[in-house]
């Protein structure tokens, strides 16, 4: 019974059920070959999709709403970040300069939403509101509304290429996560969150410094939703500064909330986030692979997001509890 | 309040001066027919938001230029509210006519009616718009999205000899491109029994998402597929990415196909990695032209004219390329 009190246990059974019925329904699912010196196969574009958009931005989400606030600018920081990295390699910057440019005014933009929130006290899904709408219109400012192609391979490289037969992205988000989670977790800094999230007002009184935190995670999550531009635009060598990342924010948060993490705020688990954005990646590649018509694609989708927010609450679970103690008795 | 007033009696004056039979020269800013002084035409463009469009400003801009007609030109951003308003100072500044291209197509009754009352004729570019009443506006000119499915459908079963596996990368999930896209395809290729869509998802007229897409269909269906239709050539360049990525040869073992005719697809095709795009022309400056003089006239013109696409591939885009404009 301990087992099914982890959060992280109901994002799995989902995953593991869609994985069935993949095992079942579309042959070749799980069929990967090596090729060109890297491995290729449906599950390898779930964990490289996955890692591009949904994940990582659900990394810099999780911590953000375990605060107890929410951002909705991920996706236009992602414009923004992507435009800029498309700029500069096109002025001839090398790679890691221009990545280090959208990185950087990525990470600004979204200390200035924590700013916003922790010093000027606005709501977070106001402040991140405004910066929804003005980081889209900053892309568009800096790229004069068009694409910006680009042609460097080094850049390129960081979505298409691979280490160890691995994409670059995955070993990359996947050793952010890996990092954060260590961090986060060997020193107070996690617990400073979920203090802050789950009683701002005894945290401060504590002598947290809730301020300092709020800036802290929102940063992170700006820096988070950088990389994912970089690495979209990387992906399709443009940077698409009207359309990337458009919508992205709330693959995020259903990730964050499918992980495990209350949208309250309080406790996180990062580990549920990367599932729950593996989940949904899962989900939309079986959609393709089962060739439902784009029009209803979003009905299944929102069955499968229905049943794992239901398995996480806990009225419904003590109920459910109540029903099998006497089985399991 | 002051100027809304003012705004109206410059309506009403604009009204009273456009009556049917118009006398060269009238007072009010205007200038009556093509004849007498210098013809003030109003242009309100929905933004600037990608190439197309932008071509399709230059055009409207480049063929005033040339009849020597005064262009009213407005940007409205992409809002709707803002393209009302300019239209509403067009009607204030006298102009004979006004060329429109709608953000959306509801909501635009009121503000027709306005314009209506100051008998000035709208010709609508490249959208259309509901309305109540159809003499709201003189015409609508804009492609034919059906067409351009089918010019695109029937060049690919005659380049494949009537037998394909077909991925179709739909556009934007309901947009009206994106349906009348699939059904003028899926129409052209219904009488060759061995072409077969083994596969049709939305790319949502993204590059992205059309390479993810097209990442995933290569897996379930692999060497089967050796054709590509997309609904836009952002989405046919994603797919020529993941094709590529996957060992695949786009533009000869895969057949790739797409629409809107923009330059770096016909640097694709150049470079063999795009078979063909049927255009969706921008350049619709001559025809808007030729609407507002037939109105100003007095002509009666039909509801809708529809500008020629054609389709360019491997024989005559690289000859095309230098004169791109978008």
């Amino acid at each position: 019974m301990k087992v099914l009190r982890s959060t992280l246990v109901w994002p799995l059974v989902a995953l593991v059920v869609l994985l069935v019925f993949n095992a079942v329904a579309s042959p070749g699912f799980f069929h990967v070959e090596w090729k060109d010196g890297r491995l290729f196969g449906t599950v390898v574009d779930v964990f490289n999709q996955g890692a591009r958009v949904p994940m990582l931005l659900a990394l810099g989400m999780t911590l953000v709403i375990a605060t107890g606030g929410v951002d909705l600018s991920v996706g236009s920081i992602m414009a923004v970040s992507g435009a800029v990295a498309a700029m500069q390699v096109n002025a001839g910057a090398p790679m890691v300069q221009a990545v280090g440019a959208g990185l950087g005014l990525a990470t600004l933009l979204g200390l200035v939403n924590g700013l916003l929130i922790a010093r000027v006290g606005l709501q977070p899904i106001i402040a991140t509101l405004v910066m929804m709408v003005a980081g889209r219109g900053l892309a568009m400012l800096l790229t004069g509304s068009q694409m910006v192609p680009f042609a460097n391979r080094s850049l390129t490289w960081l979505a298409n290429g691979s280490v160890g037969g691995l994409p670059v992205p995955v070993v990359l988000v996947l050793g952010l996560a890996v990092v954060t989670g260590w961090v986060l977790r060997r020193t107070a800094a996690g617990l400073f969150i979920e203090a802050t999230g789950d009683n701002e007002k005894a945290s401060r009184l504590a002598g947290i410094q809730t301020g300092g935190v709020r800036l802290a995670v929102y940063g992170f999550s700006g820096f988070c939703a950088g990389l994912s531009g970089v690495l979209e635009a990387a992906n399709i060598s443009a940077a698409d500064p009207a359309r990337i990342g458009d919508t992205r924010e709330l693959d995020a948060i259903f990730a964050v909330v499918a992980g495990g993490t209350a949208l309250t705020g309080g406790r996180f688990s990062l580990a549920g986030s990367v599932v729950g954005a593996l989940l949904l990646q899962t989900l939309t590649l079986t959609l393709y692979n089962q060739n439902v018509a784009p029009a209803v694609a979003p009905v299944p989708k929102a069955v499968v997001i229905l049943a794992v927010c239901l398995l996480h609450s806990p009225r419904l679970r003590a109920r459910f509890g109540k029903r099998t103690q006497p089985v399991a008795a | 309040m002051k100027r809304q007033s003012f705004l109206r009696v410059a309506g009403l004056a604009a009204a009273v001066s456009f009556s049917a039979c118009k006398p060269s020269g009238s007072g009010g800013g205007g200038g009556g027919g093509a004849t007498g002084g210098k013809l003030v035409v109003g242009f309100s463009q929905i933004g600037a938001d990608n190439p197309w469009r932008t071509a399709e400003t230059e055009s409207v801009k480049a063929e005033a230029a040339k009849r020597g007609i005064e262009l009213k030109f407005s940007d409205a951003q992409g809002q709707q509210e803002a393209q009302i308003s300019a239209i509403r100072s067009f009607i204030a500044q006298g102009v004979s006519a006004i060329i429109l291209a709608p953000k959306v197509e509801t909501g635009w009754d009121a503000i027709l009616k306005e314009v209506k009352a100051a008998k000035i004729p709208v010709v609508l570019v490249d959208r259309g718009v509901t309305v109540s009443d159809p003499t709201l506006f003189a015409t609508l000119i804009a492609s034919d999205f059906v067409a351009e499915g089918r010019m695109a459908g029937e060049w690919l079963v005659k380049k494949s000899g009537g037998k394909a596996g077909i991925i179709q990368l739909e556009g934007t999930t309901g947009a009206a491109p994106a349906n009348d896209r699939k059904k003028g395809f899926e129409a052209a290729i219904a009488g060759s029994p061995d072409m077969k869509v083994l596969a049709s998802q939305t790319g949502d007229f993204k590059r992205s998402d059309g390479k993810n897409v097209m990442e995933a269909l290569i897996k379930a269906h692999g060497a089967a597929i050796t054709a590509v239709y997309a609904h836009n050539d952002d989405m046919a360049i994603g797919a020529i990415q993941a094709l590529e990525a996957a060992g695949r040869q786009p533009g000869k073992d895969v057949t790739v196909v797409s629409i809107d005719g923009m330059g770096f697809a016909f640097e694709a095709i150049k470079e063999g990695k795009l078979n063909c795009t049927v255009e969706c022309n921008p350049l619709l400056g001559p025809m808007a032209f030729d609407a507002v003089a037939k109105a100003l006239k007095g002509e009666e013109l039909p509801k809708q004219l529809v500008q020629e696409d054609r389709l360019f591939d491997e024989t005559n885009a690289p000859a095309e390329l230098p004169n791109r404009k978008y």
